[in-house]
This record gives C-alpha cells, structure tokens and sequence, in this order.
C-alpha cells in the first residue's frame, strides 16, 4: 500500500501510472513549487517532477514577496497545485489525480546525485537561501531515522505537518516512499479530526506531529485511538507533555531534532531522556561558541542555529536558539529579516521587530513577535497589511505599536530590552 | 458531541450574551490587545480583520470544546463559514452546544 485517503487504500502501481500522467502533462520549465495540500498530490507531483528531470522548490512560505524572488532565483518556475483558487502569481498547473490506466510498473532508479529539492531559509538580508537537496543524501537521511524509529514497513504515516516543510517531506513523505510505508493524503487540524483519522487507518500507525497539536489532542479527555509510535519536531517538547502523550496513546514518543540546512539529524525519547542522540555518522563541533555538523549524509560542515551543549559520544542537550532566531510554529525567521521587510515598505521610517518577555505567553506554547514602527502616515492596520504580503501571518507583530521614535541609545544600536519596555503600560499610555 | 442533533440554546442565552461570552474567552486565551467588546461581530476572524491564524483557530477549538463541548472538524463543510466573525461561530456553538 502507498497511501491511504479518507481510510481507502491507494496501490503503488496507480500511483506510479499518475505520476507518469502528470509528467506528461508538466510545462517545459524546470522548476516546480508543489503546494499540494493533498499529501498524496504532492507526492504525485514529487514523483512526477523527479520522473521529468526538475527540481521542486520549497519555499518557507508563499507571500507575494517570497514568489517574486523565487521567479527571480528560478524563472522558468511553475506552480503545481491542488487548489481550484490559489492565488500565487506563477503559471499554474492543476493537479487532480486523475486515474490513469493501469500499466506495468516499476519504481524509478535515482542516481544519488539527482538534485531534488532546493529547500529555501528566510535568510537574514530579505533574500530567502537555497539549499540543495540530492536523493542520495536525503535518502540517506531518512534511512537513518527509519532505522533509529524501527520503522516497520506497511506502517501508515498520518501527519498534522505540511508536505512541503522539511519535517513533512522527510517525516511523512519520503519515509513512507523510502521505508516502505503509506502516506495519508489527509492533514487533519482539529483534535477530533486527528483521532478519527488515526483510528481509521489499519495498524501499525504512526502520528507525526508538533507540541501545538499534541497539546490540543491531549487537552481533549476523549480517548485516543492506539498508535504504534509517536513522532515530534518542530518546536521543543515539553517532558509532561510526551509523558503524558506516552500514556494516552500507549506507544513511546520520539521527537526529532533537525533543521532546513542539515535535515533530520538526532533523536531522542522525550518522556525518558533529555539529551538527544545523533544519527549514526554524525558529529558535532564547537567553534568559537557555535555548534557545526557534518558527517553521514551531510554534504559539508553546517553550522546550526541552536544553542547546543555536546556531551560527547554522539549526544548534546539543546539549550535555546541563538538570539536573533525566532521559531514560531516550527516557522523560522530571524529577527533581522522580518525587521528588513518591516523597513522597506513605504512609508515606514524606521522600525524593528523583537521578541517579549515570555511569560506572557509561554503557558499556551506560542510565543508571539512584537513590532515598534515609526511610520506617521500608515496607519497600523495599513502596516499589517503590507507585512501580510511579505511575511508569514504567524510572525506578524502583536502587538504592532507605532511610536514616534525607536528607542535607540547613542550609538544608534536598539537594545532588546529597551524596545520591550515599549510592551510596559506606562510607556504604551504615553504612544 | 456535534453529532447529535442540535439543541436549542438556553433561554437566558441570547445570541448577543453569548457572542460577548466567546469574545471573551477568545481575549483570554489568545492574549489578544483589544477588549472583548470591540471585536466587530461581523468582522472576519481569520486573516485580515482580526488576524487570527491557524495556531489561534486550534486554540479557539480547544476553548470551544471545553466550555461548550462542542467538537470542531475540518471536514463539517460549515467549517469555514463558522470562522467567518464571531456572531457566526456563536451561533454554530449555540446550535451545537451540549453543555
């Protein structure tokens, strides 16, 4: 079985006569940004891309702005999309998964160097950052944490993660293509939908999933349909929460550890253990403060945004991110690229984002970004706006507050602390 | 459960006591900087208008079915119709609320 919808089993023979379908019907241009919300649909066009030689981009998300420099990175770009209104400005190609006649079929051989993927980062300067990404080290990759899970083949894959973030396509698309399980062409969103799409797929079933979903699922007292393995990543996990997760779904619970840059690169047992443990082949370095990796399927030395204390023998514990790096959601962005394209839409004079005091917020596990601008003419909801095309809506600033200038000290530099003493009520009668 | 089939809403719970109610536990649980009386009823909550996102609508779930008891699923076509403004999911949780 190749994938599940709505419960009813998809083969791989269909899948790969769909794939061959839809390739024959791709625009010339290269390069493909699948933004199938079908998970079975983008692995169509995955397959399809792969089959007729183009790479697919993964963008961390699709503001107009975001588009227009991925049509500048790539302009023979194309849109593939399974959505009957979606609104990104590039040519458009509709995937619908027709039935294609049966046929003989075998599974494509990929040479490991085949370049795949280019996932992109915001990068810090306005412009996003491309990472390639080949089949021999993706592969490679994910290999490595089917191993680490004791992935069973025939396991269904239900995920509450987009395909096209690094977590989604390594966790529930190229592990069910790569280890032999089935993808499920649903996302569920809500708590209720989540159970029932999990108690009807056959077992052994596995959840992937994030704190945010896991925290809903389990605040709901109802009972949980049994899976065979839990999988987080994205954010931080909270002990008591994969304790408590442990227990109700009656299976162990492996968080992820990974990145764009490196992919998927340690685990651990959250309810049990605090330090991670890296993939076979895999190392860490410290240097001049900063955590690189490198070995086993990495292409070279990659510098990661965490703060990380090593441990030696292949294990760290992860103490924070480094400062200007914001992850909202499993979203990442840096302070110094939202602050960027806070400043170059017109009419803003100056402007900066940061991040509150967590307290406020931390008891609901999102923590929210905050903006000051000076911008006399805009009125904040005219700024929101703007923002709302260049930024992912999850980094939009709450508050927004306009001011009549940003507390810069004499050198011009914005202390952290001082644009949070903006949030103080004191200061905010006075704006 | 959402399934059964719609109850009518208590008498002392007309549509506008209780869409102030849900705008308040909306306030709360989303830390929101407005009151709870200046959220427009009529006002889109996703997106635009009051800019709630999908991180807000799972928490928004979780506060409805803890002091509703009514369960949300993507899959209830009225689905996007009910996070169109708060009078509109007030009166879904009105007509599905169990408790």
């Amino acid at each position: 079985m190749l994938a599940y919808r709505r419960g009813e089993p998809l083969r791989a023979g269909r899948f790969l006569a769909e794939a061959a379908a839809l390739a024959a019907r791709l625009p010339p241009g290269r390069h493909i940004i699948n933004v199938c919300a079908d998970r079975y649909r983008f692995a169509l066009g995955l397959t399809a891309a792969l089959l007729s030689g183009k790479v697919s981009l993964l963008p961390p998300s699709h503001t107009p702005e975001v588009v227009r420099h991925l049509r500048q990175f790539a302009p023979d770009v194309f849109c593939l999309t399974d959505s009957a209104d979606c609104p990104i400005e590039l040519p458009q190609v509709h995937c619908d998964d027709r039935p294609a006649p049966a046929q003989a079929w075998r599974v494509p051989a990929l040479a490991p160097e085949t370049l795949v993927a280019y996932v992109f980062t915001s990068g810090s300067t306005g412009v996003p950052v491309p990472h390639p990404k080949t089949w021999g080290r993706l592969a490679g990759c994910v290999r490595a944490g089917a191993e680490r899970l004791g992935f069973a083949p025939g396991t269904a894959l239900l995920a509450t993660v987009p395909a096209q973030h690094m977590y989604g396509f390594e966790s529930s698309v190229l592990l069910a293509l790569l280890g032999g399980g089935a993808l499920v062409a649903e996302r569920p969103f809500y708590p209720a939908d989540i159970s029932a799409a999990l108690a009807a797929l056959p077992r052994p079933r596995v959840l992937v999933t994030t704190p945010i979903h896991l925290r809903a699922v389990l605040a709901d007292q109802a009972p949980l349909p049994a899976v065979e393995q839990l999988v987080s990543a994205t954010a931080p996990l909270d002990a008591a929460l994969a304790r408590s997760a442990e227990e109700r779904f009656g299976a162990p619970l492996t968080e992820i550890y990974g990145s764009t840059e490196t992919g998927q690169i340690a685990t651990r047992r959250t309810a049990l253990e605090r330090p991670w443990t890296l993939w076979p082949g895999v190392s860490l370095t410290l240097e001049s403060g900063r955590a690189w990796a490198r070995g086993g399927h990495l292409e070279q030395p990659t510098p990661l945004c965490d703060e990380l204390e090593l441990l030696g023998d292949g294990r760290f514990h992860l103490n924070g991110r480094l400062a200007d790096l914001v992850n909202i959601a499993g979203k990442r962005s840096s302070l110094a690229y939202l602050t960027h394209q806070l400043l170059a839409i017109e009419g803003v004079r100056d402007g900066a984002f940061f991040l509150p005091h967590r307290s406020a917020q931390a008891e609901h596990g999102v923590t929210r970004l905050a903006a000051a601008v000076v911008a006399p003419e805009l009125t904040a909801a005219q700024v929101l706006a703007a923002l709302r095309r260049r930024i992912d809506p999850v980094f939009l600033p709450r508050p927004l507050l306009r001011v009549g200038a940003l507390p810069r000290n004499s050198t011009g530099k914005l202390p952290q602390e001082a644009l949070r003493a903006l949030l103080e009520p004191a200061a905010r009668e006075g704006a | 459960m959402s399934e059964l089939a719609p109850t009518l809403p208590p008498a002392h719970h007309t549509g506008q006591a209780l869409e102030h109610e849900l705008a308040e536990l909306i306030v709360a649980a989303l830390n929101l900087e407005v009151s709870a009386s200046a959220i427009d009823p009529e006002a889109r909550l996703y997106g635009e208008g009051l800019g709630l996102d999908s991180i807000d609508i799972l928490e928004i779930a979780l506060v409805v079915s803890k002091h509703y008891g009514v369960q949300l699923r993507a899959d209830d076509a009225a689905n996007t119709q009910i996070f169109r403004s708060l009078r509109q999911l007030a009166a879904y949780v009105a007509a599905h609320r169990t408790n």
